[in-house]
């Protein structure tokens, strides 16, 4: 693989560009591969990753029914924290957290990881209680978050309206770590490297059956041929279950649209990303200069990557109240996505009941912060056939024995 | 130069001149300018900077395709960047700036971004700013920052108001051309209840500009008579000045309407969002111009054909006075007739295509317009102006055959349906090869909630141009069956690349996206390195992702990469149409709540009162309580204290009306609370109260309250203030889904009550001197409940306690209770009563051990897990929840389990702290064994007290834990009885 | 955005009347029931990427529960019908097999 770098750059400036190589090959698919990954968005990339630069294994295929990072990893707000409240959760997440700050050096693409602080907005006493409780716990799991006073909220966001009246900000939980990242670049820089691994990223080849005997998987029927596998990973948020349904097993999730939109380009006003979970709507600034905007799931099930428009009516609602400003500037683009949403509303890596099958699902509004994370211990579950301590509390066995994951907890959410 | 001519401009009254400023410059325009037309007769080509390269940019278009023109307009708490000057009207007063540009539009530094050209071209950040590792946070991230983004930032709050509204009909027609009006009046006289909205100050869309004839009527007059006729149909609701932005699922249009724009200040809103519900969408969009790419197209000067039209016809401005024409099809040639009969020069006319006949080239030609065939530009001269053309053969690379001066190039590319509404909920294209566009696909049309299809599309926006054809279409809405050219018009011929054979130094020149900077090279490069999906080469270049969203770029973006990557145009697809067809203000998205009405508000009848009397305030769901009453000068912990004092001492006044209330009544209510309620409530004898526990299906504790038995066939239900309509809906659900034939019914009263607590040593007192009810203990003990009237108002009375103390709520009907509390607090007068808020409440209960849902309870927590197992009948043989509490994490002895924690100093424990165990987990992250759940300082004991969950901890009494502060400070807390106080009940029990 | 008819009050209620209330004609597992049953009552879902039917609430409306059968990936309404019942009316089974013809039923 030819490194990228300014000299690079500049080198190729000097021929109008025309040496550039492709940045991921666009094999045909093979017959067989020691393990095939069903999903090429950031997760399944991510999970081949570490399958060969972790455990060398890199006869893989990730499959992709549509294009690379075309799914969730291209559609979410770009949110990276760890300051999760349960210890399974605050593992992974700040797993993920910690990679992503080496990320463009160890995949030799700029991710634009961008560490530029975090605030979760306490606005009644019951969700500043529940920060507080995070805080400590944090303090415990080695993730450094502090809960910081309306005065330095304000200074760190001197947009914002801190006074309510409704639901004046009464301090804010802050991860100075937390940030953004380019969620095209994740998919895309971890689709190069694979690809450089050896490893075949088969786009527009859609999964119509899973092939099976003896309780074992065997291979997987595409739009593009038969591939026979010896490990299978399931890794398609949004579309979990009917991959599920193929393999023959049922998930504990429902499918359903998050939404996301924009607003037109301006020049910076707002340095960290803020969430503000009692009214529902979180914002950062993007490097283009965009306001990126989300709130919450639309609470049906839903396949069709377009939500219902009250729900966007709301979080702006809830936006021009923390940010006054928000209502002279105009919605540009919105869209939407469809998100896993388990019965805990946490991820599920899991063995499945079908042999040699995981899965890596249920994300919900979540997942893009967790990817690297995400993909590490996938790679981990999918190489050894069992789970290492980041994924072992996420398997499907706690939904059986009420052994669930609730982040929900602390007025929290997922996202 | 650019300026405004001595007559003609159908739009603009030249009688009502108009004041305005662009950066600072005074200027003048006319009543009917937009800002655009305004600023280019007054000589203002120069508009802005661009995204990335910072190239000087002028108007391209003249409509809500344009790129480049966006200023900021008004000022302070009207300051608004990113202005469309191409869609905003002109007003008087108007103060517009310029973007992007540091120190001024005419000096820019940034430009050296533009110099640097080769060595930025898409996606080169990808490939950089890698070293060091802390670099792109500190140093590069906030480069791009400060260079990228468009205007500056409000800061103020918005000073306007918007509201929203809501519309029905049969027919929605989204457009006020030709197509759209023929169309509305076709689905009008069927009787259909119609809407039109056009989203420009005008109706009739394009056609009085380009001409023709419509019914054998001038365009102009077919538009008046038309109108006229449709403004009589009662049916009909015409609405200018309103875009459809967007087309959701079952039939639902976004309306977005500018009313007071040009009017600032004036009282009306700004905005109105109107929410239609349309039976079907008629998507009368019409079509954009697409420019050609040729070196230099970006250069101020060259724009639009259609739109250099615009301004001529409708405003009288003419861009230039030597303008050449540059074309693939006939259309542009109307533009060369227009300067011409304005009395301007055009030089040349390039037309592509090898060879040119027909009417239009004709008339150009009868005028003595140069018609160069198979010619196209090689380079446009100039920098801040167009100063001249080199001209090239099309089929060629470049070699120059000769330079033409002038100071315009009007440019056309061929006509794009508008297919944003009918794509927005997932109507499908097909590519109509001849004419290089996508269209609408009559096949796969987006459709509604009865799987029928909601949307047509007619007109321009469905490919059809012909006017005679338009009509025929709109007869009956049915898309035309063979789509005929523009009347007398040529073929075009497709050209995405001008010359066919530009070299590597051309293409670096030719814009595709003139906001975003993405040239042709740029998308050829996406290709190479394969990023092949259009969305890929989207995403890479941000083509297509700037405020216009692509509408001039994207075709010829994706027609670029489909030759990079030898494929047809439909193989490669188009990027997905989102919401909204333009950007839409977000005040009008917000619509009217804000500020105090942000949400609903929800008051108790005492409310006010409390307001008026130093209620610090605390919000619990939509209710606002008083946290506490605070006196002048007090603080609030020290307002607290006094209230618990007192409260414990004396007698204390709490406003409990937001306590949920639920009464359950019928033949099966018994059987029916015995399932809902984790202990038997159906052998509660009349007149009792019983604690209760529900829990969810899934086995954790989700709402408490005092359950009391009114009379032998109907319960009323405490719930939480906060849990009232959950737990209601929760009933509901049970009745109707699953023991839909038990015969109970539930009411929820929540509001149709106002309850009073009364607590304190005193309480009884107070409440003999209202008069009307033995309140003895005799009469009414602990956990019982009469009915009778108090102070002359029928009420409710329960002895119930969540403050250990001597304590009745009280409930009156809604209406009498201001009345009653104003009663209390006269009686109360002498007996030392004070009003008390929710955090002496909690205080109150946390001294007692009470537990409180929310607190003690996260959604996790089992009711065994607080030693409520009392609580928790043995002897049934199901409630919710209980199979879900046998499972194995539920019935395991680890679990936290309640205790009371007290520090050794007396000092408060932190909220939610943890107490350490010994070692790490798997992950390394230290292990715990509890936590704290409620922690005060008692203001009657004098110290901290805190409750928490602590693994076996009922059974490790006198142990002290270590929890870990901040700075690694532990504070150490021994394990107790959760009942700091009374713990033998002896207080509430008199 | 969608629209549903309330078979009980015969409104064609829009989204923001309506709580949405996941997987209809789920069987209910207490005390006695296996590990297995119970997990499957409270988690396992169908959902289906395609015909599902699903519970509504009319919460803003006339309050009653109701069951809808939609399309998930088109969100077509195929019907409505009262929530006192344990599976789909055989008309409306008719009316999805007539717009989906590779329906697969009820599973």
């Amino acid at each position: 693989m030819r490194r990228y770098s300014v000299f690079a750059v500049a080198r190729e400036a000097l021929r109008f560009h025309q040496g550039w190589a492709r940045a991921w090959a666009n094999p045909e698919p093979k017959k067989r591969y020691d393990v095939v990954i069903v999903g090429a968005g950031g997760h399944g990339l991510a999970t081949a990753y570490y399958l060969g630069k972790n455990y060398g294994i890199r006869n893989v295929a990730i499959v992709e029914k549509g294009w690379l990072g075309g799914g969730n990893t291209g559609r979410n707000t770009t949110i990276i924290r760890s300051n999760y409240l349960q210890d399974p959760s605050a593992a992974i997440y700040e797993k993920a957290r910690s990679l992503y700050e080496g990320l463009s050096q160890d995949l030799n693409y700029n991710v634009m990881f961008s560490p530029r602080g975090l605030l979760m907005l306490g606005q009644t006493e019951h969700e500043v209680r529940g920060y507080k409780r995070t805080v400590w716990a944090n303090n415990l799991q080695g993730i450094e978050t502090e809960w910081i006073d309306t005065a330095r909220v304000q200074k760190l966001v001197p947009i914002m309206n801190t006074l309510g009246p409704r639901y004046p900000v009464l301090g804010a939980l802050y991860q100075a770590r937390g940030g953004t990242a380019r969620h095209d670049a994740v998919a895309w820089g971890y689709a190069r490297a694979c690809s450089d691994m050896g490893m075949d990223i088969l786009q527009n080849c859609e999964v119509t059956g899973v092939r099976s005997a003896a309780g074992q998987v065997q291979g997987i029927d595409t739009s593009r041929g038969p591939i026979d596998c010896g490990k299978l990973a399931i890794v398609v948020a949004g579309h979990s279950s009917v991959l599920a349904e193929m393999a023959g097993f049922r998930l504990p999730i429902e499918s359903m649209a998050l939404q996301a939109l924009v607003s037109e380009p301006i020049k910076p006003c707002m340095d960290v990303v803020v969430m503000a979970n009692t009214v529902h709507g979180y914002m950062s600034q993007s490097d283009k200069g965009e306001m990126v905007i989300g709130g919450g799931t639309d609470g049906f099930n839903n396949y069709t990557q377009r939500g219902s428009w009250q729900h966007v009516e709301e979080t702006v609602r809830a936006l021009i109240e923390t940010f006054p400003m928000l209502s002279r500037l105009k919605m540009m683009r919105q869209w939407g996505g469809i998100v896993d949403m388990t019965g805990d509303r946490s991820p599920i890596l899991s063995t499945t009941p079908l042999g040699n099958c995981f899965v890596n699902c249920g994300w919900g509004t979540g997942g893009f912060k967790a990817i690297p994370g995400s993909g590490w211990a996938m790679a981990e579950l999918v190489a050894k056939g069992t789970p290492g301590p980041l994924a072992a509390e996420f398997g499907l066995n706690r939904f059986k024995e009420g052994r669930f994951i609730d982040e929900s907890v602390a007025a929290g959410v997922a996202h | 130069m650019s300026t405004r001519l001595a007559t003609g401009g159908r739009l603009i009254d030249r009688t009502k001149p108009l004041n305005f400023t662009f950066n600072g410059k005074r200027l003048r325009g006319f009543a009917g300018d937009t800002l655009a037309s305004a600023l280019l007769g007054a000589n203002q080509m120069l508009l802005g900077r661009s995204f990335k390269y910072h190239r000087p940019r002028g108007l391209v278009g003249s409509g809500v395709e344009e790129p480049n023109a966006l200023v900021g307009l008004g000022r302070s708490g009207r300051f608004e960047p990113d202005q469309r000057t191409t869609t905003t009207e002109l007003f008087d007063g108007a103060e517009t700036v310029s973007q992007n540009h540091w120190p001024t539009l005419d000096l820019d530094i940034g430009v050296v971004n533009n110099w640097a050209y080769r060595f930025l071209p898409a996606g080169f950040y990808y490939k950089t700013f890698m070293f060091p590792r802390f670099a792109w946070k500190h140093l590069f991230e906030p480069i791009v920052r400060r260079s990228a983004g468009l205007g500056r930032a409000p800061s103020l709050r918005d000073e306007d108001r918007y509201e929203q509204a809501y519309g029905f009909c049969d027919v929605l027609v989204a457009g006020g051309g030709v197509a759209g009006l023929a169309a509305a009046l076709a689905a009008a006289r069927k009787g259909a209840r119609v809407i039109v909205l056009e989203q420009t100050a005008h109706w009739g869309g394009r056609a009085p500009v380009d001409g023709g004839t419509i019914d054998g009527q001038s365009p102009d007059d077919w538009i008046r008579n038309t109108l006229q006729t449709i403004e009589k149909m009662e049916n009909v609701t015409l609405r200018r000045r309103c875009m459809a932005a967007g087309l959701y699922d079952h039939g639902y249009v976004l309306g977005y309407e500018q009313i007071a724009d040009t009017t600032p200040g004036d009282g009306r809103p700004r905005h109105r969002l109107w929410r239609i519900r349309a039976a079907r969408v008629v998507t009368a969009t019409g079509a954009l111009e697409r420019p050609l790419a040729f070196a230099g197209n970006d250069v101020p000067g060259v724009m639009l054909a259609s739109g250099l039209r615009d301004y001529l016809v409708n405003w009288a401005v003419s861009p230039g006075d030597r303008t050449v024409i540059v074309t693939n099809n006939d259309d542009a040639y109307r533009t060369a007739l227009a300067l011409h009969e304005a009395g301007l020069v055009v030089p040349a006319i390039l037309d592509a295509r090898a060879s040119v006949t027909g009417a239009l080239p004709d008339a150009a030609r009868a005028l003595g317009i140069r018609v160069l065939e198979g010619r196209g530009i090689a380079k446009v001269h100039g920098g801040k102006r167009v100063t001249g053309v080199s001209v090239c053969a099309q089929a060629g690379e470049g070699s120059v055959l000769e330079d033409i001066a002038c100071d315009a190039v009007a440019m056309s590319g061929g006509w794009s349906p508008i297919v944003h509404l009918w794509s927005h909920c997932g109507g499908k294209l097909l590519w109509d090869a001849p004419r290089a566009m996508f269209r609408p696909d009559a096949a796969r049309p987006p459709t509604g909630a009865d799987g029928q299809p909601m949307a047509v599309a007619v007109g321009a926006a469905n490919g059809v141009f012909a006017l005679s054809a338009i009509l025929a279409e709109a007869k009956d809405t049915a898309p035309a069956p063979a789509i005929p050219a523009p009347d007398d018009e040529a073929p075009m011929a497709p050209v995405w690349v001008m010359p066919q054979g530009a070299p590597d130094a051309l293409r670096y020149k030719m814009w595709l996206d003139f906001q975003n900077d993405v040239k042709v090279s740029d998308v050829q490069l996406a290709a190479r390195e394969g990023y092949a999906s259009v969305e890929h080469t989207k995403r890479y270049t941000t083509l297509g992702m700037a405020t216009d969203q692509g509408k001039l770029s994207n075709i010829n973006g994706l027609a670029i990469l489909s030759d990079a990557l030898g494929q047809p145009i439909p193989a490669t697809g188009t990027t997905t149409f989102r919401p909204p067809y333009t950007p839409i203000s977000f005040g009008a998205i917000a619509g009217e709540a804000r500020g105090e009405i942000f949400q609903p508000l929800r008051r108790t009848p005492m409310h006010e009162w409390h307001a008026t009397h130093g209620a610090h305030w605390e919000p619990v769901g939509l209710w606002r309580r008083p946290y506490t009453y605070l006196r002048h000068g007090e603080g609030l912990h020290d307002s607290v204290r006094r209230e618990v004092r007192n409260t414990r001492a004396a007698v204390g006044l709490l406003d409990a009306s937001t306590l949920g209330k639920i009464v359950v009544k019928g033949p099966d209510a018994g059987k029916f609370l015995d399932m809902l309620y984790t202990n038997m409530m159906s052998t509660l004898p009349v007149g009792k109260c019983r604690y209760g526990l529900m829990c969810s299906e899934n086995g954790f504790l989700s709402d408490d309250g005092v359950v009391v038995r009114l009379s032998e066939d109907s319960w009323l239900c405490h719930t939480t203030s906060g849990g009232a309509d959950r737990i209601h809906g929760w009933m509901e659900d049970w009745l109707q889904c699953e023991w839909w034939d038990w015969k109970v019914h539930t009411v929820n009263l929540t509001e149709q009550f106002a309850q009073v607590a009364v607590v304190g040593p005193n309480a009884r007192k107070l409440l003999e001197k209202l008069g009307g009810m033995d309140v003895s203990a005799a009469a009414l003990p602990f956990m019982t409940f009469t009915e009778g009237v108090l102070a002359g108002i029928r009420a409710r009375v329960f002895r119930i306690s969540f403050s250990g103390e001597l304590s009745y709520e009280i409930a009156v009907p809604a209406s009498e209770g201001m009345a009653f509390w104003t009663a209390c607090l006269q009686a109360g007068e002498d007996l030392g009563l004070m009003p008390y808020g929710t955090e002496a409440l909690h205080i109150m209960r946390a001294e007692k051990g009470f537990i409180m849902i929310g607190d003690e309870t996260d959604g996790t927590v089992i009711p065994q897990d607080l030693g409520l197992g009392w609580a928790i009948s043995k002897k049934k043989a199901d409630y919710l929840g209980k199979r879900a509490q046998e499972r194995a994490h539920m019935a395991n002895p680890d679990r936290w389990q309640l205790v009371g924690l007290e520090t050794l100093d007396g000092s408060v424990l932190p909220d939610g702290v943890l107490a350490l165990a010994a070692g790490v987990n798997g992950n390394g992250q230290k292990n715990t064994q509890g936590r704290v759940t409620s922690t005060y300082f008692s203001p009657t004991l004098n110290k901290g007290i805190a409750m928490g969950l602590v693994r076996h901890g009922p059974q490790r009494m006198g142990e002290v834990l270590d929890f870990p502060t901040e700075g690694g400070k532990v504070v150490q807390a021994r394990i107790c009885d959760p009942v700091f106080y009374d713990k033998d009940g002896e207080k509430q029990n008199v | 955005m969608l629209t549903l008819t309330c078979p009980c009050c015969g409104v064609a209620a829009e989204e923001t009347e309506l709580a949405p209330g996941g997987e209809a004609h789920l069987k209910r597992f207490g005390p006695g029931a296996s590990d297995e049953d119970f997990e499957t009552y409270m988690f396992a879902r169908k959902n289906p990427k395609g015909v599902h039917f699903e519970r509504w609430r009319h919460a803003y409306g006339c309050g009653k529960w109701f069951l809808a059968a939609r399309c998930t990936a088109t969100l077509e309404v195929f019907g409505t019908y009262p929530a006192q019942t344990t599976e789909p009316p055989a008309d409306l089974i008719a009316r999805i097999k007539t717009r989906r013809p590779d329906w697969e039923g009820c599973k």
